[in-house]
């Protein structure tokens, strides 16, 4: 039967738990494309996606070449794992592709978040993480907002259309 | 495909409203769009406008960062003319095709 009450998609929460460059990216382009639908969108990074709002880490972000069945050689190949476990090798390849997002007009993280930021987005850290890593604000990005406990996280996240996306 | 009278003029639109063609614009048929949108257009809206009918005219691809780095304004003064939808809504109003990038 046709759902006549359909509810468009008002706001989006999104956890980035992982620091590798995809994951990060993941959870950027998500936000950003919310705030660009009129969609609000607030970021939490925790954990290891802590490093995509780590000032001195969060514009050279990696992608693993060791243990990742998915990664292709040009050419097509699949990368063996003894091979990109050598020295400097996920180092070039994260480089690469960096330089091919670069490309297709994807900027570096800070430039990102500050595009998210400018449209509304809100971003934050993880207490709990923080604390683990021992992490102090003036580590992290000068956009993030403040550092949330999980259940002021909750807060954030009111309202009937809203949804939670964890990466 | 709709046609739609916008300004006085047949034009040729998509299901969701957006030009077919981008010749069949001007700036009488941006500003009908605009009101529908509840934007009133200035001359700063314009410069963006033409900014990206320029760059549609070339074949790129329209991203946000590009307006970003036009230098007519900076990625939250574009939020600030077009509300709740900068890519969507001043494409719309500059008579080019939805937008088709992610970014």
């Amino acid at each position: 039967m046709e759902n006549n009450n359909k509810k468009t998609l008002e706001k989006v929460n999104i956890i980035c738990s992982k620091g590798t460059l995809e994951d990060v990216y993941a959870a950027l382009v998500m936000a950003n494309g919310a705030v660009m639908e009129g969609i609000e969108a607030n970021l939490f990074f925790t954990f290891f996606g802590l490093e995509g709002i780590h000032k001195k880490h969060m514009n050279n972000l990696h992608t693993s070449t060791a243990g990742n069945p998915a990664l292709r050689m040009p050419g097509g190949g699949r990368m063996p794992t003894l091979l990109g476990g050598l020295p400097g090798v996920e180092g070039t390849v994260s480089a690469m592709m960096r330089k091919q997002m670069e490309a297709l007009d994807i900027p570096p993280v800070d430039e990102f978040l500050e595009m998210i930021t400018a449209g509304g987005g809100r971003v934050f850290a993880c207490k709990l993480a923080m604390d683990m890593f021992k992490l102090k604000k003036e580590d992290l990005w000068e956009g993030v907002e403040d550092i949330l406990t999980i259940g002021q996280f909750y807060e954030l996240c009111d309202g009937d259309s809203t949804q939670i996306i964890f990466i | 495909m709709p046609v739609k009278t916008i300004a006085g003029k047949e034009i040729n639109v998509t299901e969701e409203g957006y030009l077919e063609d981008m010749n069949q614009w001007n700036e009488d048929v941006a500003k009908a769009i605009a009101s529908e949108l509840n934007i009133d257009l200035t001359d700063k809206h314009f410069e963006v406008l033409n900014f990206l009918r320029e760059k549609a005219k070339n074949g790129e691809t329209l991203t946000i960062r590009q307006v970003g780095k036009s230098g007519i304004v900076d990625i939250k003064e574009f939020y600030k003319l077009f509300p709740k939808g900068p890519m969507k809504f001043a494409s719309k109003i500059a008579g080019l095709p939805k937008p088709t990038s992610c970014v």
